[in-house]
């Protein structure tokens, strides 16, 4: 095999030297845990069973001791921010959905949010109570994922299992309300696109929400009664919160460090200030808190869903403003004016006036934030998604450095990282 | 509790007169007591022949196992795959391999960037022989959604024995890919595609120095050939266009 050809003449890129030119500096002053002073920096990844994704690590060990670790990403970069700005507003969003795939509604929230505030569209109370609904059966859906597969990473297989029939519950759901199990388009600018199902839906939404409490006890029996998990769990990868918070952390990872920080408690969106609802919060900051975090979340999801079926609001989905949203399909029949608004939306879509506006929401990985310039076309002039995952993996050498690398799969998993939210 | 078996249409006295019938039949055989036309009849209702290569892809086609191998969102509902509901053991494709030496299938489970591409055209040539590979979603068949400078379609480096449509497919889908990938070993197990896309054999590099621009590089190369195929010439290019990048350390 070669090394790369070289095929603009100009030599490799900046880039490309700088990953390739990758060798971690000795550590100055080994602690007296490793007597050997050979380091040794291997690759781990980008296909690896247990990166959670296409993420390469760099790993230089001292021993068994991980003395410093650098990621590289960018194995799965898609563009989408850029085939966003190709797209009117309305048809943005099932391209941002697909970027982190374990929180497709969270994405679809935080970009229709940052263009409601944007064109200022006041969306109706049902939709808002539906949308939180939705995402909160999203957060407990990813975290039952993060679960079942973090488990699988610290030897516990068959939780695996019993998360993934939890998940089964919310895709279908899901696919009841939207028709698609995964990257279900169902949060629309103005509102969400249908209202949610008659024929059970609410029962079997409560029903679920009212078992959610007892399956969580069921994971905790298995984890905490568990020597080996609470081994590989306990007082590993510990950070301190103003360390994580100098990184950017957010998120469960930083809510696990003991700083209470919860856009939905902190800057309440879409009537989360409706409810009411905890946010655990950890003691040491260690992987074992991290673990116990989430599964509190799970619990206040369940909660919120709850209160949010109980008080669910009568009224329409979505906008009223035939500028931003679609006529309802039956109109199309019958009125000139709903054809002629429909036509357009398709074409052409809307027009925004220019500007341009960040909005974050809580994401189960943390802050989920969205800028959107408009530049009075019907197309965004630039779409940037703040996804948590790109922010929190920073904090990943401060979490394995001096741990042994048998604690790095575990600290990885905790650390929850989606790489198609990372890369793009 | 206690479980009764009664074979149908029969009461247990009958199935206890046909067993002694059985009995008797066999012991005569044995002795050598039949006659050519009852020996024939005999065997004839016994043994079943076939050849050996439709044994072997039998074999093969019921025991397919896929690599660990997760790209993008299509992974989660791979991973669905083995779970309850879905349980892809009840064809034999719940062994998921870890190592791509171990695997025979490869389901491209995502977008595939043109940054990974090389890694898993890589990953396909360290798996051995039989091996297919099955592009899951719209994304890696024909890039899909996004269809932009970062995306390359899994027919560009890789020969895909399978397409699965959706976007995700649901897990139900790539079942049925699955199924669709069993029945095509079992009645052609080869498709002709291999000399098209001279994948014939498997081609590992091994010891690459990873020296930009080939400065004193040491490449070793070991080729496995399937039967009757010649041996490919080593190509330092896996796939035009496409180079692999230098790995990070020297593997053994």
């Amino acid at each position: 095999m070669t090394a790369p050809t070289d095929t603009t003449g100009k030599g490799p890129s900046d880039y490309r030297k700088l990953e390739e030119s990758v060798t971690l500096s000795p550590v100055a002053n080994p602690s007296g845990l490793g007597q050997s002073e050979e380091l040794l920096t291997i690759n781990m990844g980008p296909h690896h069973p247990a990166t959670h994704g296409v993420l390469r690590l760099l790993v230089t060990l001292d021993g068994e001791i991980v003395r410093d670790l650098r990621p590289l990403i960018g194995y799965l970069h898609t563009g989408i921010e850029k085939t966003c700005e190709d797209k009117p507003y309305w048809k943005v969003v099932p391209l941002v959905e697909r970027m982190d795939y374990l929180a497709y509604y969270f994405n679809a929230m935080a970009y229709v949010h940052s263009v409601e505030e944007l064109v200022g569209i006041e969306v109706p109370k049902r939709a808002q109570y539906l949308r939180v609904i939705h995402m909160e059966l999203n957060r407990i859906m990813s975290h039952l994922f993060w679960f079942g597969t973090s488990c699988l990473d610290i030897g516990a297989m068959s939780l695996l299992w019993y998360s993934l029939r939890e998940r089964e519950t919310i895709l279908d759901l899901f696919e009841s309300a939207s028709g698609q199990r995964v990257h279900t388009r169902y949060f629309q600018i103005g509102g969400v696109i249908e209202d949610i199902p008659g024929g059970g839906w609410v029962d079997r939404c409560r029903a679920f929400v009212k078992e959610l409490p007892t399956r969580v006890a069921q994971f905790r029996d298995l984890i905490y009664a568990n020597e080996i998990a609470l081994q590989r769990l306990k007082g590993v990868g510990i950070v301190d919160s103003q360390r994580l918070l100098d990184l950017g952390v957010t998120g469960p990872l930083l809510r696990a460090s003991g700083v209470e920080w919860d856009l939905r408690k902190a800057q309440p969106y879409s009537s989360y200030d409706d409810f009411e609802f905890g946010v655990p919060l950890g003691a040491v900051g260690d992987n074992f808190d991290r673990m116990a975090v989430r599964l509190a979340e799970m619990e206040e999801s369940a909660k919120i869903i709850e209160q949010a079926l109980d008080g669910l609001p009568e009224g329409p989905v979505i906008v009223d403003d035939r500028k931003v949203a679609l006529p309802p399909r039956h109109e199309l029949a019958t009125s000139m004016e709903a054809l002629i608004h429909h036509f357009k939306l398709v074409t052409e879509g809307f027009r925004v006036a220019p500007g341009e506006r960040y909005s974050a929401i809580e994401g189960p990985r943390g802050e989920l934030g969205c800028f959107v310039k408009a530049d009075g076309s019907s197309k965004p002039a630039r779409v940037h998604i703040r996804d948590s995952s790109f922010v929190n993996l920073q904090a990943i050498a401060d979490m394995c450095r001096g741990g042994y690398i048998a604690d790095l799969i575990a600290t990885l998993a905790m650390l929850d990282p989606i790489l198609g939210g990372i890369d793009r | 509790m206690e479980v009764t078996r009664t074979p149908v249409g029969a009461t247990p006295a009958d199935a206890a007169a046909d067993l002694k019938i059985r009995q008797y039949d066999a012991q005569r055989m044995l002795r050598g007591d039949m006659s050519d036309e009852e020996l024939e009849e005999y065997v004839r209702s016994r043994v079943l022949t076939t050849t050996l290569d439709q044994a072997l892809t039998w074999a093969r086609s019921n025991a397919i196992f896929p690599a660990t191998f997760g790209l993008a969102c299509c992974a989660i509902e791979m991973i669905t795959l083995v779970g309850s509901r879905l349980d892809i053991a009840r064809i034999g494709s719940e062994a998921m391999r870890a190592s791509p030496r171990q695997a025979d299938l490869l389901i491209l489970s995502g977008r595939v960037s043109i940054k990974m591409a090389p890694i898993i055209r890589r990953i396909y040539d360290q798996m051995l022989e039989p091996k297919w590979t099955i592009a899951m979603g719209a994304c890696s068949s024909s890039m899909g959604v996004f269809n932009n400078y970062a995306i390359v379609p899994a027919d560009k480096f890789l020969p895909v024995d399978v397409h699965v449509p959706g976007c995700p497919p649901r897990p139900e889908a790539v079942m049925y890919g699955v199924l669709k990938l069993r029945d095509q070993i079992q009645q052609k197990p080869d498709l002709g595609w291999r000399a098209r896309y001279d994948a014939g054999s498997t081609i590992e590099v091994l010891g690459t120095e990873g020296v930009p621009n080939g400065g004193g590089s040491i490449t070793t190369t070991r080729t496995h050939v399937g039967p009757g195929r010649p041996a490919p010439a080593p190509t330092p290019e896996i796939a035009p266009g496409l180079v692999l990048p230098p790995t990070a350390t020297p593997s053994a």
